[in-house]
């Protein structure tokens, strides 16, 4: 019984992760339809930049918000020196752009920061929460707080703000928001600068956890990005639901059938969900008007 | 214009005479090649490597060279490609006439450059890790970074002294934590261990707390062992700490860095692991042989490349002093006489241990070659 609160509290920590980087997919997304492959970096950044401020003597919330200014910038810079240009381009050339743009982004990142893998400490320590015999570090409860907060604010954001609502009728028709006045190119412009600042808020909170280097974005983009195409593409809640459920079935799998097979049980559950639901499980069914 | 175009023209020009001096001056030049996996995801290993092939060449040049002679290094970097490597091996022997590598960052480059060098019947040091490099012995290829191998008779050594019999293993899915699982479990049987739990983990997991678990749960362990490289032995460190397990927990001499240290923070107390004495060059006793020429080339290396030594630049360190003084006793470049004298090497010191070489052995390393440190407090204490 212990052992199998272990391997949920893994399970769960590990989820935290991953919803909080598929988060970063779904405002892009929602504007523009394009999945941002450079998600990854802008997490990468938000870990390299905290790491090497705080290294640098400034203090970690300082440090935080230097972080998240720079994947804000490096955000905007994306869309105005590769996707403005390319305006009219499908959106798979879009998607192709994203994945150049992040192994530039990734080259960059070696020769700036360096090659070594760096953590940045734990918020509140590193003694565990013991609960039935398990245990689970404080740090797994920050990163479940800051998903939990993202997805308010994002909802918030979305729902009730009106430069949210262009965003959502951006992404619903981008001629007919056109024609009722939205300026769309900011929105996808602002669209990518926000992706930046969750990309690099999670960067921030999962370090501890996950520790950082300049190459850590690409599993974390892969991860986060099936834990969003399984939880529905663009749903805040599904982003978050289907994190959670593919780190629990990683680590469960890992504790109760074997090490050596845990990403693949992880994959085939994730393939099956998609067999039967192919928009995840709350994504919206696409209607295609003719 | 024309400006441009007579401007282009000089400076082409200027490029084809600076071009065929250069050429001129190589010809009284001892080439060496190096290929090396200077970028990609063995740069860790080819980085330091090329930068302390190019500090030790400048150093003998300035000291008059080997025999009355400059020596030049041809580097080529494969980027971690062993089909690069292979074309860069052959542009080595027949374009650059090199007399000789000292090269191979990875296991696999050196593997595929071997026929190269053998049907070329030149001498070729390599700085690939496995044992597969040397065993069986080929007639030109040598090496100098120790084996995973000895780092498990190491490890294991130090198990059966303290009476720990039982352990589990945690490996990580990567080829290094492959290959030194596979080495330990050849070689356990000698040494009256037995592993009670097997468990692996992927080289970019962010938590190993189930397999850990699993571990954790076997009755009579008595001591773990994670055969691992880069991040993963952190993390692993971390939660063996979280699980609050009270056995010795081992790691392998891939962690050997500060960069593990740091990002493992306070779990790391008391964690063992066998490493080359390069790493504690400062510490060594007066009385180590080693003690002169590991604290020489860690003061060299961070000087010129500012940046904290590692035991890969020491290999190639060894690798291009080991064929410098073969040239000098074969007093001569051939291929065949330098390789003879390599094998003949007795009583070398060099960052990685003392290499006596024979024909039977073309590492000459011995267990020697490894310290046992434990880490307290951050930092490395030696065994013993």
């Amino acid at each position: 019984m212990p052992e199998l609160m272990q391997f949920m509290f893994s399970g769960l920590t590990v989820g935290a992760v991953y919803a909080l980087v598929a988060l970063g997919f779904t405002i892009i997304y929602n504007a523009s339809d394009v999945v941002n492959f450079a998600q990854g970096e802008f997490v990468m950044l938000g870990g390299m930049v905290t790491f090497f401020a705080t290294a640098a003597g400034v203090p970690l919330p300082i440090a935080a918000v230097l972080a998240i200014a720079s994947a804000v910038a490096v955000g905007l810079v994306l869309y105005k020196l590769a996707i403005e240009p390319a305006r009219g381009a499908s959106v798979v050339t879009l998607i192709i752009i994203t994945i150049g743009a992040s192994i530039f982004i990734r080259g960059v990142a070696q020769i700036v920061f360096d090659k070594q893998f760096h953590r940045i400490p734990a918020f509140s320590g590193d003694a565990p929460f013991k609960i039935l015999g398990a245990t689970l570090l404080p740090q797994s409860l920050w990163v479940l707080a800051g998903t939990a907060i993202t997805v308010a604010a994002l909802w918030l954001f979305l729902q009730r703000t009106i430069f949210g609502k262009a965003i959502v009728a951006t992404s619903a028709n981008r001629l007919a928001a056109q024609l009722v006045g939205v300026d769309t190119n900011s929105v996808v412009a602002v669209s990518f600068a926000l992706s930046g600042a969750i990309g690099a808020l999670a960067g921030i909170l999962i370090t501890p956890i996950t520790l950082t280097s300049y190459d850590v974005g690409t599993l974390l983009a892969l991860k986060g990005f099936a834990a969003a195409m399984l939880g529905g593409m663009g749903n805040p809640v599904g982003a978050v639901v289907g994190g959670l459920l593919l780190g629990m079935a990683e680590q469960l799998s890992a504790g109760l059938i074997s090490s050596k097979y845990k990403d693949a049980v992880a994959f085939i559950m994730i393939l099956l969900i998609l067999f039967v639901l192919p928009n995840g499980l709350f994504g919206r069914a696409r209607v295609e008007r003719v | 214009m024309t400006f441009m175009r007579a401007f282009t023209a000089s400076a082409l020009a200027l490029l084809l005479v600076s071009g065929a001096t250069s050429a001129a001056v190589a010809q009284d030049k001892i080439k060496i090649g190096a290929v090396l996996a200077v970028t990609g995801p063995a740069s860790f290993l080819g980085d330091p490597e090329a930068k302390t092939l190019k500090m030790l060449a400048d150093d003998i040049n300035k000291k008059g060279g080997v025999l009355g002679k400059q020596i030049e290094i041809v580097i080529y970097d494969s980027g971690g490609d062993a089909a690069k490597a292979k074309q860069f091996a052959t542009r080595l022997v027949e374009d650059d006439k090199v007399i000789a590598q000292v090269g191979g960052s990875t296991t696999g480059d050196t593997m595929a450059m071997i026929p190269v060098f053998e049907d070329a019947k030149l001498p070729f040091i390599s700085l690939g890790g496995a044992v597969a490099v040397i065993e069986p012995i080929k007639k030109f290829v040598f090496k100098t970074p120790h084996t995973d191998k000895m780092a498990c008779e190491k490890i294991f050594e130090d198990m059966k002294k303290r009476g720990l019999t039982k352990i589990g293993m945690i490996s990580g899915q990567d080829a290094f934590g492959k290959s030194m699982r596979d080495e330990c479990k050849k070689v356990i049987g000698t040494y009256g261990i037995e592993v009670l739990a097997d468990e692996t983990y992927g080289p970019r997991d962010t938590d190993m707390t189930p397999q850990l678990t699993n571990v954790k749960a076997k009755v009579g362990i008595q001591a773990v062992l994670n055969a691992g490289f880069g991040q993963g032995p952190s993390i692993v460190t971390r939660n063996y700490k979280q699980l609050g397990f009270t056995v010795p927990l081992y790691q392998s001499h891939g962690v050997a860095s500060k960069g593990y240290v740091d990002a493992a923070g306070d779990a790391a107390d008391g964690v063992r692991l066998p490493a080359a004495a390069l790493l504690i060059a400062e510490k060594l006793p007066d009385s180590d042989p080693q003690k002169a020429v590991v604290v020489g080339y860690t003061k060299a290396f961070t000087e010129y490349a500012k940046q904290p030594v590692s035991t890969f630049g020491g290999h190639a360190y060894d690798g291009l002093n080991l064929l410098v003084e073969a040239i000098k006793r074969a007093g001569s470049t051939d291929g065949t006489k330098v390789r003879d004298e390599i094998e003949k090497t007795k009583g070398f010191i060099g960052t990685g241990g003392v290499v006596n070489m024979s024909p039977t052995d073309h590492m000459g390393l011995d267990l020697s070659a490894f310290r046992m440190l434990e880490i307290k407090k951050g930092d490395w204490v030696a065994l013993q």
